[in-house]
């Protein structure tokens, strides 16, 4: 690779050489790149998330800990209706490798469900906290707790009304090559805020109930 | 909770006929000046009746050329308020000593100040950095547009959108009073409860998306779309360092949305992230936002490097020497640039070990960066040398960046930066590289290009009395600066005590009227030029004997940018090209496939704005309605498939014809 900027003789290399395509030239497709370039631009959203809250989730301000306050069992539930989602969603993407309609809006609108019930889920966590005089003004750890936690619920929402859009997509043109490029968007995008739930549970939830 | 519902204050919030401020005079005069400016140039759209074809050529245009256009001329327009900020900073610290307490009381010359920085950096550099790279990038890599064509036009459409809503906040409310960053605590509910805060906040929020999006479009247009043969290392250097910094804008804006976010939940929600009670941090603020704030520096210089690149190999007729290491120092420096964050505050008191490890990798940078100093001084060493205008600005801009570079070593020795932090020197050294490195690399890169934008070269005798204005002008006013800092004379001040200080202040006026000049003509070029158009037409394509492929098409580009899809054997494309003799193809046109016009780009730019200004003054139902009206206008976007067309290969042809009838009658 050096040497492509190196001096050539003229002639140096035989025959003539081509300066201009005959054929219409195709680049690649870049839509999934780009979609994976934001998710990591999103990625760094909650990486600063994380990091106020590694800075800020031990100031209690004499207010309450994590540790009096996170319900474990009902954010395993929680959990799981995350983590079943994305199961789902891949079951999606199966049927949609064969090409089945009705079974791709199927398994979306389960993918939903499970979604609507981890944000129902959170709803409900997230009032209980308020009601009991926990809400994010509390002190800067509840402060850092909220943004992160309700954040990654904000994405899941978004993901929701992305998902029911698509699948009035996919009934009125089928699936072509432009709703199967959407699906697979969403597919990552469904993924990612897994693996960032993964980053929650463990480092807010579970270290957050260590003594 | 309120007791009763006030549907005055859900529709209005706390905007009231008292935030218009018509008891300053300055400012009346500027909104009356501003108001018959703008209501004559409406009535004269009108009356010439280019209200169509602005918005059906220009406004809805998915054409990477127009849209870089559009941002250069957006640069401009926020170029003259962000200097008509620096100019009256000027004139108030020349005159504001003893007794005199200048013309600019404090509520507005703080104001002023963080205006300046804010437009300057957001609406002046990004755009003009933006536009450069719009425009070239496609060109030299021979693509007909970028990956993302709406994704563009959006993006132009929401920086624009932000530079709206912080003019908007001359006339209607006030700007921010923190400096550019808005540091916590200052710019917490507590210290600033009006809403100049909020106007910085969402201007910038709204800025931001436009910018990431540009970002990850430029990033996958270079990484996807280059012509076959074209291998990284063949690319030109502008499209290295345009590589470079849309990496830098992906991995930097994400962290400015975020803090951004956070201190807006501290001023409308009430949480403690930057508060001084309750358990907040404001130096996570500070960390935060110059996580941002550093690569956003290179963000800004990288394109300015690639230009210099361009044009010193250009103008001295020679391959660009050091092509590799010029391609490493480039990613060094983008490395690298986010190692250096905590050399802005080694006031923090973060200890010795953490302050001698940022002042060492700030050291370390100015190495890759001396490395291109060194392969253009050698690129240029024997080389046939063309005093054309875009060199003088590259000249200029080796001479003073190397000043602005080795200030900038100095204050990152910590020891030096405890005495210097804050003072004039720092304004001095960063206006040093900013001016001396960005801005000449931009006057550089737009009197490099117009002629391929417009056809027609600017006007010489111009373009050299807005150089030499600037780069007088520059010293004049910035190196009494490095004279005051060192003096212990720190920013921000609108009064000073001891009159043996006046006559730097006055000599910095002085530099900034020159400066001032240096925009005139600048103006006066580009006005000159277009009068003189047919003298100074070019229809080569190729007026200054260039080497990169931007310079194979014809100037203007036919919107297809190239009916034939080149071929690349080489770094120097289109030089070998000329080199070997190469014909252009004037048979066996194909259709070409390109993306349609579209008008939703304006539209949610608009409802986001509208959003945001809503935010910004507690207007609550416009606020949903118009979150709302951009959650389904955005929808309803994602319903249209039908988003691109075909040229017909016969257009295409006459196009072509037309070009050989043009070349053939001028040779």
């Amino acid at each position: 690779m050096s040497n492509s900027h190196a001096i050539q003789q003229p002639g140096a290399t035989s025959g003539e050489l081509n300066f201009y395509l005959k054929e219409e030239h195709h680049p690649q497709n870049g839509t999934l790149l780009g979609f994976w370039v934001y998710l990591m631009s999103d990625c760094l959203i909650f990486a600063c998330l994380f990091a106020t809250y590694g800075v800020l989730g031990r100031s209690y301000a004499g207010g309450p800990t994590g540790a009096e306050l996170f319900d474990l069992p009902l954010v395993a539930i929680n959990t799981s209706m995350l983590l079943l989602s994305s199961i789902t969603y891949g079951f999606a993407m199966i049927e949609m490798r064969k090409q089945r309609i009705g079974a791709v809006q199927v398994w979306l609108l389960i993918t939903g469900l499970f979604g609507a019930a981890f944000i129902g889920l959170e709803l409900y966590e997230f009032l209980h906290l308020i009601h009991e005089g926990n809400g994010p003004q509390r002190s800067a750890f509840l402060s850092s707790f909220f943004a992160l936690v309700a954040t990654h619920g904000l994405h899941v929402t978004f993901g929701i009304v992305w998902l029911l859009t698509l699948m009035v997509q996919v009934g009125k043109h089928g699936l072509i090559p432009e709703n199967r490029r959407r699906l697979m968007c969403l597919s990552m995008f469904w993924h990612f805020l897994d693996v960032v739930w993964i980053g929650v549970f463990t480092f807010v939830y579970l270290m957050g109930v260590l003594p | 909770m309120p007791d009763h519902l006030d549907i005055t204050k859900l529709l209005f919030g706390r905007l009231s006929l008292d935030a218009i401020p018509y008891h300053e005079p300055i400012l009346v005069g500027t909104f009356a000046v501003v108001a018959l400016g703008g209501l004559a140039l409406l009535a004269a759209l009108t009356y010439f009746k280019v209200w169509g074809y602005l918005w059906r050529e220009w406004f809805t245009s998915i054409d990477h050329k127009k849209i870089g256009i559009m941002y250069i001329v957006l640069a401009i327009i926020m170029l003259l308020r962000g200097f008509g900020d620096a100019i009256m900073m000027r004139m108030q610290q020349a005159i504001a000593f003893g007794d005199n307490t200048g013309y600019l009381p404090s509520h507005h010359y703080d104001q002023i100040f963080t205006a300046h920085g804010v437009i300057m950096i957001f609406f002046v550099a990004m755009p003009l950095v933006t536009g450069l790279m719009n425009y070239v990038v496609p060109l030299q890599i021979g693509a007909r547009d970028v990956a993302f064509p709406f994704l563009n036009n959006f993006s132009f459409w929401m920086t624009t959108g932000g530079a709206v809503l912080t003019m908007i906040s001359l006339f209607v409310g006030e700007y921010a009073r923190t400096g550019w960053l808005a540091m916590p605590p200052l710019s917490g509910i507590q210290s600033s409860p009006d809403v100049g805060v909020d106007y910085y906040i969402w201007a910038l929020q709204v800025a931001g998306v436009g910018t990431l999006l540009s970002g990850i479009n430029l990033m996958v247009t270079i990484v996807k779309m280059r012509a076959p043969g074209m291998s990284m290392m063949k690319m030109p250097v502008f499209t290295w360092t345009s590589l470079c910094t849309n990496v830098l804008i992906v991995a930097a804006f994400p962290v400015l949305t975020a803090v951004l976010a956070l201190l807006s939940l501290d001023r409308y929600v009430g949480t403690n992230f930057f508060t001084n009670d309750l358990g907040g941090n404001p130096m996570m603020y500070v960390n935060l936002i110059w996580i941002w704030g550093h690569p956003e520096v290179y963000i800004l210089i990288l394109p300015a490097f690639g230009v210099f690149s361009e044009v010193v190999s250009t103008y001295s007729g020679k391959r660009l020497f050091g092509y590799t290491s010029m391609v490493y120092a480039t990613v060094v420096i983008t490395v690298l640039s986010y190692l250096v964050w905590l050399h802005h505050f080694f006031t923090m008191g973060s200890g010795a070990s953490v302050n001698s490890f940022f002042g060492i990798t700030t050291m370390i940078i100015s190495i890759p960066t001396g490395a291109k100093i060194f392969n253009w001084l050698f690129t240029m060493y024997r080389g046939r040398i063309r005093f054309e205008v875009p060199m003088l600005w590259t000249i200029g801009f080796m001479i003073t960046f190397v000043i602005g570079g080795m200030t900038g070593v100095l204050l990152a020795v910590p020891p030096a930066d405890f005495v210097l932090h804050n003072s004039l020197f720092l304004i001095a050294h960063f206006h040093n590289v900013i001016i001396g490195g960005v801005v000449f690399g931009m006057f550089a890169g737009i009197n490099y290009w117009f002629p391929k934008a417009f056809g027609f070269k600017l006007d010489d005798f111009w373009g050299k009395c807005s150089f030499w204005f600037w780069f007088i002008g520059f010293y004049v006013a910035f190196m009494p600066l490095y004279v005051l800092g060192l003096m212990g004379i720190t920013r921000r001040l609108n009064h000073f005590d001891d009159p043996s200080l006046q006559i730097w202040f006055q000599v910095a006026a002085l530099g900034a009227v020159l400066i001032a000049l240096g925009i005139g003509s600048f103006l006066m070029q580009i006005f000159v030029s277009i009068r003189n158009r047919d003298k100074l037409r070019d229809v080569s394509g190729d007026p200054w004997h260039g080497r990169t492929l931007e310079w194979s098409t014809s100037s203007p580009p036919p919107n297809y940018n190239f009916a034939f899809t080149p071929q690349i054997h080489d770094g120097d494309a289109w030089w070998q090209m000329k080199q070997r003799g190469s014909k252009r193809p004037l048979a066996g046109f194909l259709p070409i496939h390109m993306p349609a016009n579209t008008g939703a780009g304006i539209i949610l730019a608009g409802l986001s704005t509208a959003f945001g200004f809503a935010m910004i003054w507690h207007m609550w139902i416009p606020a949903v309605v118009s979150f709302a009206a951009l959650i389904l206008g955005a929808i309803y976007h994602t319903f249209n498939y039908k988003r691109d067309y075909y040229i017909p290969a016969e257009e295409v042809a006459q196009v072509e014809a037309e070009r050989t009838r043009l070349l053939a009658n001028h040779v």
